[in-house]
């Protein structure tokens, strides 16, 4: 398969982007600043991320729509008001997570935001249930980028007059430069923030804005830091189509109706998990030291029994101190429960730690 | 002191009688990027020319550091294990990982000097 570039690509390497293959795409992993530097300024100024790989997928149809995504997603669609966001799954069949998402109701219907690696496989999923009533487009034509940081809401505010009234996870759509384009109030990194749907053709336009007003790019390397000590899986990784959302820790994401009445994908295995728990759990992990715990690391009890694995693991520059997420039997996942971790062949001390590292700063 | 030394897996080296004092290079530090964690070998340990000795990691990836040159291990760095941040900025000065008796110097004679390393490093980028 030919490597895909986003609208941004030229711009990005005009920034001083060092690229990576990031699924199927050519992608900045950092800019000149480097990993930390781009992480503490997201996190105490402002940065923007080019995520337009990610799949903007837009559904239309009549009332039988929502009852075909509900088959697949565990959301509760009926009672999703207009504008709203809400964090979600496709479920397989075991209850396995195919991925995971971001579905927003919409005037016509939904729009799901999808990972880049797993869109195509996601759209063939979701196809399964839909029927000539429905209308499906993955927009290419649509770049999306996540402004994210403390100092967001004034920078864009000045830009899109009334993002300052959008609450955590709703949206709406604003004009911009003669066009329409949608802004949700939300993201990825633990920060206040906006992810702006806006055309490949004036993206450039409104990076240049961004850009002048001390707004740093900031790459996936940062990406996956900030978003690690705010405790948000990343797929592929902390989450992958054996892991159900019970194991996950992430009940809280399947609505509170839909677990009472199920009808879902998965859902007998998912009701009995939620009855009775599973036997393993997606916890934090805090080394006692400043050894890293990357993925694949075995974890171990204080007793030396093989209890679990690390599913991401990385220095956390805001906590200062490494930190990681994995699964261990859920015996073990009490928060300061001690265990150990192997780190090329030697144990080190460690332990089960509250999610998320870093506290959340999401405008409700 | 003699003059630094240079090896293909982009660690230096400098003599000071039969003690080598060896670290990463200022072109390693850039490919790494932000370092995080840094583990340096305990006095006494034996190394082999080409031998694991070190472990650097960045915030993206741990990587191997080799002794460049076989020998015992004299001293380890324990000031860039409390700070690693400080191999960034001076990877080629105060951040040397470990110093070592060597045991045959024709090892570090053989190794780059300082304008062949600026070469291939530009010949092999990234």
């Amino acid at each position: 398969m030919e490597v895909q570039k986003t609208a941004l690509y030229n711009y990005h390497k005009n920034l001083g982007a060092k690229f990576v293959p990031f699924a199927g795409y050519e992608m900045p992993i950092q800019y000149k600043d480097g990993i930390v530097k781009e992480h503490i300024s997201t996190r105490t100024h402002a940065g923007f991320f080019d995520v337009s790989h990610m799949g903007q997928f837009f559904l239309e149809g009549d009332e039988t729509l929502i009852a075909a995504l509900e088959k697949i997603i565990p959301a509760d669609l009926n009672n999703l008001k207009i504008n709203h966001s809400k964090y979600s799954f496709l479920l397989n069949n075991e209850g396995g997570i195919i991925d995971d998402l971001i579905i927003t109701r919409t005037e016509k219907g939904f729009c799901i935001i999808l990972n880049a690696a797993c869109k195509e496989n996601d759209i063939k999923q979701i196809s399964q249930f839909l029927t000539k009533n429905h209308k499906q487009l993955l927009n290419n034509n649509l770049s999306l980028i996540a402004l994210q940081g403390p100092k967001s809401v004034k920078i864009l505010e000045k830009l899109i007059p009334g993002v300052t009234n959008l609450k955590f996870m709703t949206g709406n759509n604003f004009d911009y430069e003669g066009e329409k384009l949608y802004v949700t109030r939300s993201g990825y990194t633990g920060e206040d923030g906006f992810e702006i749907s806006i055309s490949n053709k004036k993206v450039e336009k409104f990076i240049d804005y961004l850009i002048s007003n001390d707004v740093k790019p900031i790459g996936l390397g940062a990406r996956d830091t900030l978003r690690l000590e705010a405790g948000l899986c990343l797929y592929g990784h902390d989450l992958n189509e054996k892991i159900n959302p019970v194991e996950a820790n992430l009940k809280w994401a399947i609505a509170k109706k839909r677990k009472e009445v199920g009808g879902f994908n998965g859902w007998e295995k998912i009701k009995n998990l939620l009855a009775n728990g599973s036997e393993k759990i997606r916890v934090g992990i805090k080394p006692d030291g400043k050894v890293i715990a990357r993925e694949n690391t075995k974890i171990f009890s204080s007793d030396n029994n093989e209890i679990g694995f690390v599913t991401s693991g990385t220095f956390g520059p805001s906590v200062n101190a490494p930190v990681a997420m994995g699964y261990v039997k859920s015996e073990f996942s009490e928060i300061g429960t001690s265990i150990q971790l192997e780190v090329r062949g030697k144990k080190y001390g460690g332990k089960i730690s509250e999610l998320p590292f870093y506290k959340k700063s999401y405008v409700k | 002191m003699s003059e630094k030394k240079f090896s293909k897996k982009h660690e230096w080296v400098s003599l000071d009688g039969e003690v080598a004092t060896v670290g990463i290079t200022k072109h390693a530090t850039e490919m790494l990027g932000d370092i995080v964690f840094v583990e340096v070998p305990d006095a006494g340990k034996a190394v082999e020319k080409e031998g694991q000795a070190a472990v650097v990691e960045s915030t993206k990836a741990a990587s191997d550091v080799y002794s460049p040159i076989s020998g015992e291990i004299t001293e380890g760095n324990k000031a860039i294990a409390d700070d690693p941040g400080s191999v960034n900025t001076d990877p080629e000065g105060a951040s040397w990982f470990f110093k070592l008796k060597i045991k045959d110097k024709s090892e570090y004679d053989s190794l780059m000097s300082k304008d062949d390393y600026d070469k291939f490093c530009k010949e092999n980028p990234s």
